[in-house]
């Protein structure tokens, strides 16, 4: 994780440095959204390839999603509250 | 849409072309998507330092931000704690532990294997990989439906690496700062949090 933070924290200070440079900061789009697909797929291998999660995945899988579900949905309905109250009055 | 489909299309590909040992060797040996993972940050990093309207809104927004990671702590608890009702092999207890991985699924799913076994251990690893899942796939439609802040806590602890890029893409690099705020600091409780919760 602190690997991560340096590395972004590095992209943030040469951003800073080009950022009058509009035409070489564009390009940083395609290679974000190229990023995305092949971590995507990379994501996939490593459960196509992982025995331990292909041979559980019915009965520990249904559990997982509805925690999943149930953490993701409690999460947005306390935010969208928070959102209206704090954020929204904000903007325009 | 369009772009979710792409995503889930690169997903599939990936589990069967895993499934079926369609990779070389070296793609498997070495941690590839740490790689990706790092050139994503790296030119995500380019973008936000790039954007000049960026860190205006934590200017605005200090004492505000705080609350989205406490949205995502106590929504996360209360929203496992009303589904776990009605999961039979799994204690209220040991769903609050896998909710409080926040889609940080490395480091949840050893400590809570460690700490509650293996099968709770996989659980956390799968649930917290689908919060993670979910919210790449979903971030447009949360956006659109239930504010900027949804995708943000949707991501949890995610939201400031792998599910940062598309969540920028989708609230914009305003909300960006946002994003990796929580990440940031659900990242730093997540171990914190599973350890008293498993205790």
């Amino acid at each position: 994780m602190l690997t991560v933070i340096i590395i972004m924290a590095s992209g943030m200070i040469l951003g800073y440095i080009l950022r009058e440079k509009e035409k070489l900061i564009k390009l940083t789009e395609p290679v974000i959204t190229w990023s995305i697909f092949a971590l995507l797929f990379l994501l996939g291998v490593s459960v196509g390839t992982n025995e331990l999660i292909l041979n559980n995945l019915d009965t520990i899988g249904l559990t997982s999603a509805v925690l999943t579900f149930g953490a993701v949905s409690g999460s947005i309905a306390v935010a969208f509250f928070i959102d209206r109250m704090f954020f929204r009055k904000n903007e325009k | 849409m369009k772009s979710s489909l792409i995503i889930v299309t690169f997903f599939i590909c990936g589990i069967f072309a895993g499934l079926f040992s369609l990779l070389p060797e070296f793609i498997l040996e070495n941690d590839l998507s740490s790689l990706a993972l790092y050139v994503l940050m790296f030119f995500v990093g380019i973008s936000i330092g790039a954007d000049k309207n960026a860190w205006n809104i934590v200017k605005n927004a200090r004492f505000k931000i705080v609350l989205v990671p406490i949205s995502v702590i106590v929504g996360t608890f209360i929203g496992v704690g009303v589904v776990s009702m009605f999961l039979s092999d799994i204690t209220l207890k040991e769903s609050i532990a896998v909710g409080s991985g926040f889609g940080y699924y490395s480091l949840s799913s050893i400590l809570i294997t460690q700490m509650g076994g293996k099968i709770l251990g996989v659980t956390a690893l799968l649930s917290n990989i689908f919060r993670e899942i979910i919210t790449l796939l979903f971030t447009p439609l949360f956006a659109k439906y239930f504010g900027k802040l949804a995708p943000i806590v949707s991501g949890g602890a995610t939201s400031m690496d792998s599910t940062l890029p598309v969540i920028t893409k989708y609230v914009g690099k305003e909300y960006a700062v946002i994003s990796i705020f929580n990440g940031t600091v659900l990242t730093i409780l997540v171990p914190f949090l599973v350890t008293l919760i498993m205790r």
